[in-house]
């Protein structure tokens, strides 16, 4: 019965990652008997207040922003790039997506298209200059996208001034771009119990992981993708233009980035102010090796990342330091790696066996 | 015309206040043992931003304010700090657990909330609520506490000025949001008002959305030395934790140091405290401490709640007169000035 279940692949990912959950939750519940606290009722009350309905909404708007940058990452991942500008490619593309839409007053439908679009096109521009270093000068894309972090900071905050793109706000302190007018929003799906609404754009989350599925597993390009990333010079030998491959792919990831911030910005903040949700773009690295770069896997990894995130509100409530979560999240980070190479191998040797003992049947 | 009438509202209600504190404190002190029992307990609530965002001395200010209360109300508080990478939905559930679970009144510590406030306020009509540094939520049930930091700091400008020998002095800015530079703003008006030539250069640690500026004390250190070898020989930190450095750096070159919203004069070591001329001081203490009583005390006062020069909102510390020496003459001239409206300084 096991032999069987671990004998697909996505099975033992999926046992991994609960052996690996069970195990945080073991650690979790070590650190906060050793802190005077009471385990069950602490995860009790985090249960509770993260099926509220509003924690829903939340836990849910926090994981599509957290899928889409998985799958940033993820892209790169699979052709084993490590492109860890995904921070920097989803700020740059959000404020100037927000910069546009304030300023284009398109009709309806057109103005949130024209909005993603430059979302989109700038996030893959700007990891697209990383792809251009590596294949031109060999810079490792893992330094050059942490140092365009930098530079797509410098270079919002240079943007976001009142005399070029920002709009201030009298009576407040913050500062951001002009907001979207109505004809730009997407609407929110309303949840029962909440006045909270579920960003509409979540859908393209969806849509999002569809398409890297499908472009993964079932194009040519796809194909070229992961042989790249599995041996690179294998794939060269069979034909693959590995340059071409480094910028598609790197550009891609930039442009799946650029959509990180979408429904954060159509769906509830309409502009891009000092208060946007930043760092986003590193807790994708990390969801993207939880969900093993498999676009369903992702999609668990973000619900549990967003959930735990969300309920860790109500640990400071109740005078317990809300840092325990970020022990439970290393520790799944941390043991579903080497859960999974132990599956693997548990796997790989039943495989074995079971091939042997069909052979030594068909051998008698 | 409105406004005067406002303001002196608002500078004439802060006074009652106070005295309105006067009166408790003594009432406590002579109450004794049973005074306790008779206490009315207050549950307040306070959301604070990103733990890196506002520095800290900032949100630690507002925390002071409601312990001071706590000397004459019984309190119980909760705080709840904001989580990096969240949106406006996460605060507007912050505020509703707080309001929910009783917390009333409730404060947002810093402009951030605005969004989530304007949303959470209408829905508890009798949860008192409060917001700092931002004045956009207008409602029946929200203080919105000002402060006018470029007054504050038009002062110690001026004392800048009339300190420095070079004609040449500095200042660095935590982050380069908009509430600095109106530090800036103020700072660089006033040292002008004393000395029309002066040299004034303004520098900031890093931009947003990195906050780290504010909790940096080895780059407020290399910027302050920076300045200081240039010539500068007067400094204004408006930048949180990393100021420390900044000081570190004027005991080290022997030049002067300007502290910013609390009387950083009182924190410095014994070997800093000569260096440091004065503080501008931005009281969210008093702000948080006159709110919550005022609360406590069925006294609440929607709507703008402006901690200016005039109720002594905003001031300039005098914790070091041999460093100081005849400057107050001339800084409080300038004080009165303002007050009195014979003078603005310009917030932008």
């Amino acid at each position: 019965m096991i032999a069987n279940l671990l004998a697909k692949s996505y099975a033992r990912t999926a046992v991994a990652a609960l052996v690996a959950l069970v195990f945080a939750i073991v650690v979790t519940s070590i650190v906060l008997s050793v802190s005077g606290f009471n385990p069950p009722s602490t995860f009790q009350a985090m249960f509770d207040f993260g099926k509220e309905p509003d924690s829903v909404v939340n836990t849910v708007n926090r994981a599509a922003a957290y899928y889409l940058s998985a799958l940033a990452v993820a892209i790169g991942f699979r052709m084993n790039l490590f492109n860890i500008g995904v921070d920097g490619q989803y700020r740059l593309a959000a404020m100037l997506a927000a910069a546009a839409g304030g300023a284009w007053a398109l009709p309806p439908g057109l103005r949130q298209v024209v909005i993603i679009l430059v979302a989109v096109v700038v996030g893959g521009a700007w990891a697209g200059i990383a792809a251009i270093l590596k294949v031109t000068r060999g810079v490792s894309e893992v330094i050059s996208t942490i140092m365009l972090n930098f530079i797509g900071t410098g270079v919002i905050a240079f943007l976001l001034s009142p005399n070029r793109l920002a709009a201030k706000v009298a009576g407040s302190n913050n500062i951001g771009t002009k907001p979207i007018g109505s004809s730009g929003r997407v609407p929110g799906i309303s949840y029962p119990g909440s006045d909270l609404k579920i960003y509409g754009l979540v859908l393209l989350a969806v849509l999002a992981g569809l398409g890297f599925w499908f472009v993964i597993n079932r194009t040519r390009f796809g194909f070229d993708l992961r042989a790249t990333g599995l041996s690179q010079s294998a794939a060269v030998a069979s034909g693959v233009d590995a340059k071409r491959m480094v910028v598609i792919a790197m550009v891609l990831s930039g442009a799946v980035a650029g959509l990180v911030g979408m429904p954060q910005l159509l769906g509830g903040s309409y502009s891009y102010s000092l208060d946007f949700p930043t760092g986003i773009g590193f807790t994708g690295i990390g969801i993207a090796l939880l969900g093993r770069n498999n676009p369903v896997g992702i999609a668990f990894a973000s619900l549990l990342w967003a959930f735990l995130d969300q309920s860790s509100q109500i640990l400071e409530f109740n005078d317990i330091p809300k840092e325990i979560v970020a022990i439970t999240q290393a520790a799944v980070l941390l043991s579903v790696v080497v859960v999974y190479e132990i599956v693997n191998r548990v796997g790989r040797r039943m495989d074995q066996r079971r091939v042997a003992a069909e052979l030594g049947e068909a051998a008698a | 015309m409105r406004r005067a009438v406002k303001m002196t509202a608002v500078a004439a209600s802060a006074v009652l206040a106070l005295s309105a504190a006067g009166c408790g404190g003594k009432k406590a002190s002579t109450g004794g043992g049973g005074g306790g029992d008779s206490k009315k307990i207050v549950k307040v609530g306070l959301a604070y931003d990103v733990g890196g965002r506002g520095d800290k001395s900032f949100n630690d200010a507002a925390y002071a304010g409601l312990q001071k209360v706590q000397s004459e109300l019984k309190l119980d508080i909760k705080d709840i700090e904001a989580k990096e990478g969240e949106s406006d939905n996460d605060k507007i559930q912050r505020l509703q657990l707080l309001a929910q679970s009783g917390y009333n009144p409730v404060i947002a510590v810093g402009f951030a909330y605005a969004g989530a406030l304007g949303k959470v306020a209408p829905k508890f009509p009798t949860t008192k609520f409060a917001i700092i540094d931002d004045n956009t939520v207008q409602q029946p049930n929200v203080a919105d506490l000002l402060f006018a930091e470029n007054e504050g700091s038009y002062l110690v400008g001026a004392a800048a000025a009339k300190k420095s020998k070079t004609g040449h002095i500095g200042f660095i800015g935590g982050v380069a949001t908009p509430l600095i530079k109106k530090f800036e703003v103020g700072y660089t008006a006033g040292a002008k008002k004393v000395n029309p030539n002066i040299k004034v250069d303004a520098k900031y640690i890093s931009q947003p959305p990195d906050f780290g500026g504010f909790k940096d004390p080895a780059k407020g250190k290399t910027i302050a030395q920076g300045m200081y070898d240039q010539g500068a020989d007067v400094i204004y930190a408006a930048a949180g934790l990393s100021g420390t450095g900044s000081l570190q750096a004027a005991a080290g070159a022997k030049k002067w140091f300007i502290g910013v919203d609390s009387d950083q004069y009182q924190t410095a070591a014994a070997d800093e405290k000569p260096y440091v001329l004065t503080s501008m001081l931005k009281r969210i203490d008093t702000a948080v401490f006159n709110f919550v009583k005022g609360v406590g005390e069925n006294q609440f006062q929607k709507g703008d709640q402006r901690f200016t020069l005039k109720n002594d909102g905003v001031d300039y510390s005098k914790s070091n007169p041999t460093a100081l020496g005849d400057l107050p003459s001339t800084i409080d001239d300038l004080k009165q000035q303002i007050v009195s409206g014979k003078i603005t300084p310009p917030e932008k």
